[in-house]
């Protein structure tokens, strides 16, 4: 039926037109920091910006691979990790209760949660300094997974509750009837059935965090706890003038995800319109 | 998204000896953290801006020093106003082109997958690196002015304060509008393909079929999405910070930035913490408001969504 109906509309000029314009928009620049980065210093300052390399070469990967760049790499991947597989286990604990409890408390926390959301909660960075420095944290790892941990947690459960209530009650009352406890019924059936869910925040979520500058930028000072986007920020400052160094350590720091991205691409995007679209 | 979940948890059923569903325990880890780092911090927001503290020994108290000074300063009436323009100019051009890009790639179109592949791209990239990339792009010398010799591209895009600020927008909205066009995209996936057969059988055109079906079937989807656009705006600052510092001058000092350079370059937290809070504040008016634009008929739209 619906094939039939498309079938018979004409082709969406209109669409079609405003479709390609944004993908030359999209992968412009892109292209642009690609081949840049893949030009000599000279090539840089006297070829045409969106030229093909005369004689690309590696050098400025080179530079960047010699400067750190895998220290901020693991940095940032253990930031990452850590942060998501926390955020995950601790708001999928809260959706269900959020879920399967209607007292006054339950229903308070999700608005509490809610409000996460509505308000810009970097707005709240000076304080979190300061907790921070108060903790003796300043400048350590750790200073970036906990408050990335709380500011994650409320679209995380915002999903997980979405996606949680789909899941039916008789299903709990069973098990629970059988006389599992809360825990047994959260490892056996609410884990396992919220899989799809999972996935979807967690990419979300190690997105925002892979990609996070504000946190590394204020809490930490120490190059050996850089992360990769403030390793960018640096990297502009040290090598100031190769321009092509600079967008190489960009290529390089993209490189991990978009490595997951072409491995897990219809699941990321199915996830996240799924996630994002009820 | 948000407006549903602001509705109560559906009843847990009729079991019998499950009324009362898990131990609220099982809630506290995610509470703690979100208290301690989320809510107590919010409450230190308003506290520091009653406060001196330059960001090293201790806060201490000068009652309402901060917020007179903020209040007389044209400059944060300027960051203000600013970020009211910016937010308004980056939903206008994001809410059209996203919903536009959405609807279609949720069609049937022969190179949809592929452009899907490729628009995603954007959402893949840090601010850091976008705002590197856009900066060297639009460099004068050396950028895209030098590559096509076109004289409406010899410009210094960022150096230029009318400029600056309308460039920024541009970059926003390269940034997030992937993001949205995929909300946009799955909300009209779920669109019942029935509507559109039968108003086909009236007549209706494709025009008159997004007017009159697309567009009232996303209205929950178009709450969400533009409540994340504007709390994306206003949380816009490593973007803004790589690519302008703020500059040229203050052209695109955005309260956000403000805030940074206020509290963590001139060590005056308080100052920093009024700002803040006045972000807070603008913040939840922003989604007060969308949240009464769509909440009379939230219960409706929660129903078409099952």
């Amino acid at each position: 039926m619906a094939r039939a109906a498309a079938a018979r509309q004409r082709p969406n000029a209109l669409g079609g037109a405003l479709g390609f314009v944004w993908l030359i928009l999209t992968i412009g620049p892109i292209y642009y920091v690609v081949v840049t980065s893949l030009k000599s210093q000279a090539d840089y300052y006297s070829s045409n910006p969106l030229g093909i390399p005369s004689n690309p070469t590696l050098r400025a990967y080179r530079t960047v691979l010699q400067n750190d760049f895998l220290r901020y790499f693991f940095n940032s991947l253990l930031v990452a990790v850590v942060t998501v597989v926390v955020v995950v286990a601790i708001s999928l604990m809260a959706s269900y209760v959020i879920v399967r409890r209607s007292s006054a408390i339950a229903r308070l926390s999700q608005r509490v949660f809610l409000l996460g959301i509505a308000i810009p909660i970097q707005a709240t960075i000076v304080p979190v300094y300061y907790l921070i420095v108060q903790l003796g944290l300043y400048d350590t790892l750790p200073a970036l997974m906990l408050p990335g941990i709380a500011f994650a947690i409320p679209i995380t459960v915002l999903i997980l509750v979405n996606y949680l209530r789909d899941i039916p009650a008789e299903l709990y009352d069973s098990m629970h009837a059988d006389g599992a406890s809360d825990w047994r019924i959260f490892l056996s059936l609410v884990l396992p059935l919220s899989k799809p869910a999972i996935t979807t925040v967690a990419i979300y979520d190690a997105l925002n965090c892979w990609n996070g500058f504000l946190f590394p930028l204020i809490l930490t000072q120490s190059e050996n706890v850089r992360t990769l986007p403030l390793s960018l920020w640096s990297y502009q400052g040290e090598f100031n003038s190769d321009i092509p160094a600079v967008l190489a350590a960009i290529v390089l720091s993209c490189l991990p995800i978009l490595a997951a991205y072409i491995v897990g691409r219809r699941q990321l995007v199915a996830g996240l319109t799924a996630g994002f679209g009820k | 998204m948000l407006a549903k979940s602001d509705d109560r948890p559906r009843p847990t059923g009729s079991g019998k000896a499950s009324r009362k569903g898990p131990s609220l325990w099982m809630m506290a880890p995610a509470m703690a953290f979100f208290a301690f780092f989320g809510l107590v911090p919010l409450v230190g927001t308003f506290i520091l801006s009653f406060c001196d503290w330059n960001g090293l020994g201790s806060p201490t108290f000068s009652g309402l020093d901060n917020w007179t000074s903020v209040l007389q300063q044209s400059s944060m009436y300027h960051a203000l106003w600013l970020t009211i323009l910016m937010c308004l100019a980056t939903f206008v051009v994001q809410f059209p082109l996203s919903l536009l890009l959405g609807v279609f790639m949720a069609g049937r179109q022969r190179y949809r997958a592929v452009l899907a592949v490729l628009y995603f791209l954007p959402l893949l990239f840090s601010a850091t690196a976008i705002g590197i990339a856009f900066k060297n792009l639009l460099d004068p010398n050396f950028g895209l002015s030098s590559a096509l010799h076109l004289d409406i591209l010899q410009q210094d895009w960022l150096g230029s304060p009318t400029l600056a600020f309308w460039v920024v927008i541009a970059v926003v909205s390269w940034c997030f509008i992937p993001f949205h066009s995929l909300l946009y995209q799955a909300g009209a996936r779920q669109i019942p393909q029935s509507l559109y057969e039968a108003a086909q059988l009236d007549g209706a055109g494709r025009v008159r079929c997004f007017f009159s079906i697309t567009l009232p079937q996303l209205k929950y989807t178009i709450v969400t999405s533009t409540t994340l656009m504007i709390v994306g705006t206003l949380t816009a600052f490593d973007l803004i910070y790589v690519m302008t510092n703020g500059g040229p001058g203050d052209a695109t000092r955005i309260l956000p930035v403000d805030m940074y350079l206020q509290g963590f370059k001139s060590n005056d937290m308080g100052v920093a913490s009024v700002i803040a809070v006045i972000l807070i504040v603008l913040g939840l008016s922003f989604s007060l408001v969308l949240n009464r634009l769509s909440g009379s008929d939230r219960m409706e739209s929660q129903m078409e969504g099952m």
